[in-house]
């Protein structure tokens, strides 16, 4: 390939669609919150989306994650874990596929739907479709690399993008020549998905900055939103901490008040 | 500042924890909040209400944000009532909250539309002749008029521009008035009521014009007859907060929760103060829950019921005990001891009229009125007496009018209820009975035709010599209920289990209702009014009184209030709600709405009357007046056909008449001025000689056809238009549904009207409709004017139901190119002026009027009416022919006239209900208010530019909102009955509503003599409450309650009681039944057409929410029976047909229906989700393609006291509940969605073929 194309795509895209990624998302979350949603079309029909919509995420955050330690995972850590390289790959190969196949089929389920049912065809924009378009071609091409894996099960390929993937954290700019003899496949599909990121701030994608997992993680039963700044956790001698039984200092009302309330 | 920067926190985690980390307090921003908050803030809150045929009459909240108008909500200021009154808030129901949702709907209509075939062709016209001349080029080239006629009601509108719309309309006016008269320029507005300005803006210019302005009560059969004929009133009743006085509820064919929302708070309230409750309708409907006990008798019957309930309390209230204040009550305010005489027919004794002062010797010493002036009985002196109070008091003389218990000498009299103890014999007297007879499924008994029964009489000698028999009407009272009293003889019941008219043994045959269940709730009924001295009440709906014989089943319900003194007591009484009848300041209204500051009489017309002759229903007529004629009819002519009877009375001056004479009233009014005679002899002996004709007698003459029609604020085809297949095909000239023809045996061919072999297509000229939204009236209309909603004008708004006045205002500006009614036709009245010259100048008008109610005419006729039309009398106007007035019309400054308001008031005073008063005050402050008009024709006049002009107008004039009018008023009222009511207003007349103070707050009117009730601390709004209690008179021809009526043609059609009367048969099923197969059972039943629970009252149902809270269309509810009886199941879609057309809707099939009938919600238009027909091959039909007007003889009395005319307030009545439909699945749905050519029938003729194979040419 030529050079410089080679040097575009592999070298100066990624900076790119990171840069849009993330600085496009914190602007759309600035300017315009009621936008900043999913989009979710399950109030005109639920049916096909239960299914499709499930399958769908399910695979798609295995292969994103997937994608993320696998690729960014420094080599020398592997090594260092003594994975073997073709392990690697297999476990990739086996997690992916599945991960992959799930996906896709939930995608052609999503894609399916919001092209047939005609009150979610009119309710669709561009974007809606297009999103779903390349990621249903992603994924396709995603499942797809799995026949030119399979023609070298030695991990050497998969070693190659990893090091094109540290590289380019590292700001290596060597790291665009060691794609430059993959097969077409792996470039297109390195392509999308850089291009996948571009179009993030501008579609429904934003929801995955949202996705709800805090909410597993969540403090408190009962939030209340205070109006005026919240004090930042203060002690003093004759308050103590906030959230913590009251020190006593009182007497025998305060006492007795504490005693009532369960403290010690 | 940034969303994303705010969640910044440098690893600081700014929350705290309480409840032991339960809870955790954040500082993450709230300015989500403000979305919320926003969302339901207003950037204003303005008062309005809904301008719709709704007694709610409810205040509301319109909130305004960024110019649109976002919703709405009730409005909770209302003054307080008196302590231990619950308050009238909230007012409003789900469908007024609704409304906003029309303002910016699809079907808003939003630049003034005109037929694009009818511009075309005035475009053309217009490059080269002045208005008047182009529209009289198109309209006399028959191509060019049916060009646009016949597009009625198939789209083809384009938007077009005020200016040019008003100039078409102008200029078609002009040129009717020019070429026909005045009186072919017709307007169509309902219920003033809702929004009086904007009603008064077009009867203004109308009146102006001399055009003629339609009456819509008696027409939506809203109107109950029975009130005119047994008090002199239009419908006068108590307020809705008035129920909770009650100690007994009787909710007749009224669905209080459903149809009267607001109101149905005190009905669930009095209840919780431990008043009884009996709901009585034939459905199990919402009232029925509220009820200690439901009755539902066969639909139809409630006549049967009501006389049965009389027939217990009169046997023992009456009979075997007599409660002293039912007897006193009866004594002083009813008929009960007036006598009748008993005149020999077939050998017979036959109840005539009421016997007067002057057939005695010496008129009893009355020497004004004598033949209007009734007698009794006193017990005191044993002599016949004229007691205080008859009409004959009420004009000629003063201060005798009133309820004293004294004679014209001023003697003290006690009347005597019964001759039981002072007969001259016992004889059998003659009564008809109608229930031997029933059509359909309704139940006939075996009883003779005439029953005889006994009653105790008096001979009287008269002045003329001969002796008469006589008889109170009490003891014909009680004989015509058929109780035994002890005086032999046949067809009297000693026991309530006897199967004789009208026992409750026999009303449970007829009706279906127990006879236990009847005598319990008699004598609950009575049994309370006896105890609290008359508060059991009746609340009645449209139920019953749209049935052709609605006056038996109302008269019955009135004769049971007033046998138990209810009338007129706090807590009792006849609460008749149907229509937004009460105009509150009506007084201050007239001579706005009617031109009567420049010129008087206005021209109004009976609506019933008008559109059966004028969209030739007439010519389908299957009932023959002969049919209900009573066995015992005096002796006469009584042949003819309904549109005879109407005729007769038309000549007779009893009914009014539009169009009115077979000329140009300008062209007869021309000569007469120009010969210098009275006009009324002159046109009295032309009528005679044969010179003049009135055209009622050829309604179908091209000459005498309507030609303008303006309908606003209404929707006659797609609502009130019963006959709505005959509308369109003669009046409208479109495309129609009528499945039978005007031949046929069932059909007689009239003798006083003109037969044309082909009936008339297309009757109007031009037909204008000026509405907010594209109604059925809209779309076959030539122009439409789009209007202002409720939420964008300045209009005054008050009800029966409530004692409060309060505005409708603009929230926001009228939409798109919308416009207020006031502002189109004062610029219709600009255009007008402007161009009238052409062909008009200062005419003079003749104008004809019916012998009119509330004036010293109505002392008319007082004894067997002459018809000079048969050459019985000479014509006389105001006596036996419409009384004949020449007016001044000055055409070229109509608009000039409009804005201003004219001197007549000063000149004539102001006044309703025969009383006047001098106004001259109220016109100079008007003046002051509005200011004068600086120059022209109308200098120095007081200005009537704006809406709020034209309210401040209302409110100065109105004693109900001027306490200084309202002392004169009561002040007027004094000097007539010889009693001070000055008390009344006392204390008044510094209180003076203005506009923006209702706006600020809804105010409770002042009392006035205009109405029967008073506003005050102590009670509420009563009907009849001033007549008890401060003595005036009921305005009849005795001056009390009038339970028999003696005209003669009342006992013709055998009316004189109350009675028995089934439905009749309007034959419109048979001839129809199995000739139009396709292939599904068809089955019988009664139509019923009730008020609507899913559209803004009865009307507006395509309401885009209304619709999804309902089936989302047309639909009907039917019986399960009848369900599986016709292989029916829900949701099926049915064709319900007759010989009047066909419709098409969704069944509802439910167990609340009774078998044998049928309910579609009134109104439902061919709007919305409305099938194909089958049967005409035109899209669906409404609830009216099956129905037709049957009118009735007794409606068209007149020139007799109380049954004498008044515009809204008596008349003939549009009923259509007595029809029959055929019910079928349908086993084709064609949507009518496909291209036009497969499924649209080509101009003018029909893809079905029909009975007849008439085409819509």
């Amino acid at each position: 390939m030529n050079e410089f194309l080679n040097q575009l795509a592999f070298g100066w895209y990624p900076y790119f669609a990171v840069t849009v990624l993330v600085v496009g998302s914190i602007l759309r979350f600035d300017k315009d919150q009621y936008s900043w949603r999913s989009q979710s079309s399950q109030f005109l029909r639920r049916k096909q989306l239960s299914l499709g919509s499930n399958l769908f995420h399910m695979g798609v955050i295995v292969l994103f994650v997937g994608h993320l330690v696998g690729l960014l995972t420094p080599i020398n850590v592997v090594d260092g874990l003594g994975i073997g390289h073709g392990f690697k790959q297999l476990a990739a190969l086996v997690v992916g596929g599945i991960a992959g196949i799930a996906a896709l089929v939930g995608a052609t389920l999503l894609l399916h739907r919001r092209l047939t049912d005609p009150r979610i065809r009119q309710s669709s924009s561009f974007g809606d479709i297009a999103v779903l378009v390349l990621i249903w071609v992603q994924l396709v091409m995603g499942v797809g690399t799995t026949y030119w894996t399979m023609q070298h099960l030695d991990g050497t390929e998969m070693v190659r993008f990893m090091g094109w993937a540290s590289g380019i954290v590292r700001f290596d700019p060597g790291a665009p020549a060691l794609l430059a003899d993959v097969a077409i496949i792996y470039k297109l599909h390195i392509v999308l998905g850089l291009t996948l990121f571009v179009i993030t701030p501008f579609t429904r994608l934003v929801h995955i900055w949202s996705a709800p997992i805090w909410f597993l993680l969540r403090p408190g039963y009962q939030i209340v939103r205070s109006l005026s700044p919240v004090k930042r956790p203060h002690y003093s001698l004759t308050k103590g901490p906030a959230g913590a039984p009251a020190p006593s200092f009182g007497g025998s009302a305060v006492t007795r008040a504490h005693s009532e309330s369960g403290g010690t | 500042m940034s969303h994303f920067l705010d969640r910044l926190t440098y690893f600081r985690r700014d929350q705290s924890k309480f409840a032991d980390g339960h809870g955790i307090t954040t500082g993450e921003s709230r300015e989500w909040e403000d979305a919320y908050r926003k969302r339901w803030a207003a950037d204003k809150i303005v008062r309005s209400t809904h301008g719709v045929n709704c007694t709610g009459s409810c205040s509301w909240k319109i909130y305004v944000k960024g110019g649109i108008v976002t919703w709405e909500t009730q409005q909770t200021d209302y003054p307080r009532t008196r302590p231990d009154l619950p308050n009238h808030e909230p007012r409003g129901c789900p469908r007024g909250a609704s409304y906003s949702w029309y303002l910016y709907s699809g079907t808003r209509i939003k630049y003034p539309l005109v037929r694009a075939r009818l511009i075309r062709h005035w475009r053309e016209a217009r490059a080269t002749m002045s208005p008047v001349a182009a529209w009289r080029s198109i309209v006399q080239d028959q191509a060019k008029r049916a060009d646009w006629v016949k597009r009625r009601g198939r789209g083809g509108f384009v938007r077009a521009g005020w200016d040019e719309v008003n100039e078409i309309i102008a200029a078609s006016n002009a040129y009717t008035i020019k070429e026909y008269g005045p009186d072919r320029v017709v307007g169509f507005s309902p219920i003033p009521a809702m929004s009086m300005v904007s009603y008064a803006a077009g009867s203004r210019y109308l009146s102006l014009l001399g055009g003629v302005l339609l009456s819509f009560y008696d027409w939506y059969c809203d109107l109950p007859p029975s009130s005119p004929q047994t008090w002199g009133e239009q419908t006068d009743v108590p307020e809705s907060a008035d129920w909770y006085n009650a100690g007994f509820l009787l909710v007749w064919g009224s669905n209080v929760p459903m149809t009267r929302a607001p109101d149905a708070h005190f009905y669930a309230e009095v209840r919780y103060r431990g008043a009884k409750s009996v709901v009585i309708a034939p459905d199990y409907n919402e009232a029925a829950k509220f009820s200690d006990m439901w009755l539902h008798p066969k639909q139809g019957t409630d006549a049967a019921l009501a006389l049965a309930l009389g027939h217990v309390v009169l046997r023992e209230f009456h009979l075997e005990r007599q409660v002293p204040y039912f007897a006193n009550y009866t004594r002083q305010y009813s008929d009960f001891p007036l006598l009748v005489t008993l005149v020999e027919q077939d050998g017979r004794l036959v109840p005539d009229r009421l016997l007067r002062a002057a057939d005695l010797e010496g008129a009893l010493g009355e020497t004004n009125n004598p033949d209007w002036k009734a007698v009794g009985l006193d017990e005191i002196s044993g002599e016949l007496v004229a007691p205080l109070g008859s009409s004959g008091f009420r004009w000629g003389e003063q201060g005798k009018w009133n309820l004293e218990e004294k004679d014209g000498k001023g003697r003290e009299v006690r009347l005597r209820l019964t001759l039981k103890d002072a007969h001259d014999a016992i004889l059998p007297v003659a009564f008809p009975y109608f229930g031997g007879a029933a059509p359909h499924d309704f139940v006939a008994t075996a009883h003779d035709q005439v029953l005889m029964r006994n009653l105790p009489v008096k001979e009287v000698p008269l002045a003329d010599g001969r002796r008469v028999m006589v008889a109170t009407v009490f003891d014909l009272f009680c004989a015509n209920y058929g109780l035994d009293r002890g005086f032999g003889g046949e067809n009297v019941a000693t026991d309530y289990n006897q199967d004789l008219p009208f026992t409750p043994a026999w009303a449970e045959k007829v009706t279906g209702v127990p006879r236990q269940a009847i005598i319990q709730v008699a004598r609950e009924f009575a049994a309370n009014a006896e105890a609290t001295n008359g508060r059991s009440m009746v609340i009645l709906g449209a139920g019953l009184n749209h049935w052709y014989h609605m006056d038996m089943s109302y008269r019955g319900i009135i004769s049971l209030l007033v046998m138990c003194g209810c009338i007129g007591q706090s807590g009792g009484g006849w609460s008749h709600y149907v229509g937004q009848e009460k105009l509150r300041p009506a007084t201050g209204w007239l001579p706005l709405a009617f031109a009567l500051d420049w010129s008087r009489p206005a021209r109004q017309m009976n609506g019933t009357s008008f559109f059966y002759a004028h969209t030739d229903q007439w010519r389908y007529e299957t009932l023959k007046p002969q049919e209900v004629l009573s066995p015992l009819a005096p002796p006469g002519n009584w042949s003819g056909a309904m549109i005879d009877y109407n005729v007769r009375a038309e000549r007779m001056g009893w009914l009014p008449s539009a169009p009115q004479l077979q000329a140009n009233p300008l062209d007869v009014g021309r000569e007469i001025a120009a010969s210098g005679r009275n006009p009324g002899e002159v046109v009295a002996e032309r009528l005679k000689d044969g010179t003049l004709k009135m055209a009622c007698h050829d309604p179908d003459n091209a000459q005498n056809w309507p030609r303008n029609m303006f309908f606003w604020r209404s929707n006659v085809l797609g609502a009130s238009g019963k006959g709505h297949e005959y509308f369109l095909k003669h009046f409208v000239g479109s495309l129609h549904g009528v499945v039978g023809t005007d031949e046929g045996a069932d059909i007689d061919r009239p003798q006083e009207v003109v037969w044309h072999e082909d009936a008339p297509v297309g009757k109007l000229d031009l037909m204008v409709n000026i509405d907010f939204r594209m109604s059925t009236t809209s779309v076959y209309s030539d122009i439409v004017l789009p209007t202002a909603t409720w939420y964008e004008k300045h209009d005054l708004n008050t009800s029966d139901m409530h004692p409060f006045i309060h505005p409708l205002t603009a929230a926001v500006d009228p939409a798109w190119e919308a416009r207020s009614d006031w502002d189109i036709f004062r610029g219709l009245a600009k255009t007008f002026s402007d161009i009238a010259p052409e062909v008009l100048g200062t005419e003079k008008d003749i104008v004809l009027s019916p012998i009119l109610h509330d004036t010293p005419a109505e002392l008319a006729q007082p004894y067997e009416p002459k018809d000079w039309g048969r050459g019985e009398c000479d014509p006389v106007p105001g006596r036996t022919m419409p009384s004949v007035a020449i007016v001044e019309r000055d055409y070229p400054q109509v608009y000039a006239r409009f804005t201003s308001l004219g001197p007549a008031l000063e000149k004539l005073g102001n006044g309703a209900k025969g009383i006047t008063w001098n106004t001259e005050h109220e016109v100079d402050l008007l003046g002051k208010l509005n200011g004068a008009v600086l120059g022209g024709p109308t200098a120095g006049r007081p200005k009537i530019n704006t809406d709020i002009d034209a309210c401040e107008t209302i409110l100065m004039l109105a004693p109900e909102t001027n306490g200084e009018v309202a002392v004169k008023a009561w002040n007027a009222l004094s000097k007539t009955t010889g009693r001070s009511h000055h008390h009344l207003a006392d204390g008044k007349e510094e209180e003076k509503i203005r506009f923006r103070d209702v706006v600020a707050q809804p105010r409770k009117i002042i009392s006035s003599p205009i109405w029967s009730g008073l506003e005050s601390e102590t009670v509420c709004y009563n009907a009849g409450y001033t007549n008890v209690h401060e003595l005036i008179p009921w305005r009849t021809l005795s001056g009390r309650q009038q339970l028999y009526q003696d005209h003669h043609w009342m006992r013709a059609f055998g009316e004189g009681f109350a009675t028995w009367r089934p439905p009749i048969d309007t034959r419109s099923v048979a001839q129809a039944l199995g000739k139009l197969p396709n292939g599904n059972k068809e089955i019988l039943l009664n139509f019923l057409t009730p008020h609507q629970k899913w559209g803004i009252h009865s009307t507006y149902t395509e309401n885009l929410i209304m619709l999804t809270l309902n089936r989302g269309g047309p639909a009907v509810w039917i019986s399960e029976d009848d369900a599986r009886a016709a292989g029916i199941v829900d949701n099926d879609w049915v064709e319900v047909f007759n010989i009047n057309g066909a419709l098409t809707a969704r069944a509802i099939v439910s167990q609340r229906i009774m078998p044998g009938s049928m309910i579609m919600y009134h109104a439902q238009e061919k709007l919305v989700n409305t099938v194909g027909s089958e049967i005409t091959g035109q899209r669906g039909g409404i609830h009216n393609s099956v129905t037709r007007i049957n009118m009735k003889p007794t409606h068209m009395i007149g020139g007799y006291a109380h049954l004498a005319y008044g515009f809204n307030y008596y008349g003939t009545v549009g009923a259509n509940r007595d029809e029959f439909i055929i019910l079928r699945k349908m086993s084709e749905v064609n949507w009518f969605d496909k291209a036009a050519d497969d499924a649209v029938p080509v101009e003018g003729i029909p893809t079905t073929p029909r009975v007849s194979q008439e085409a819509a040419e």
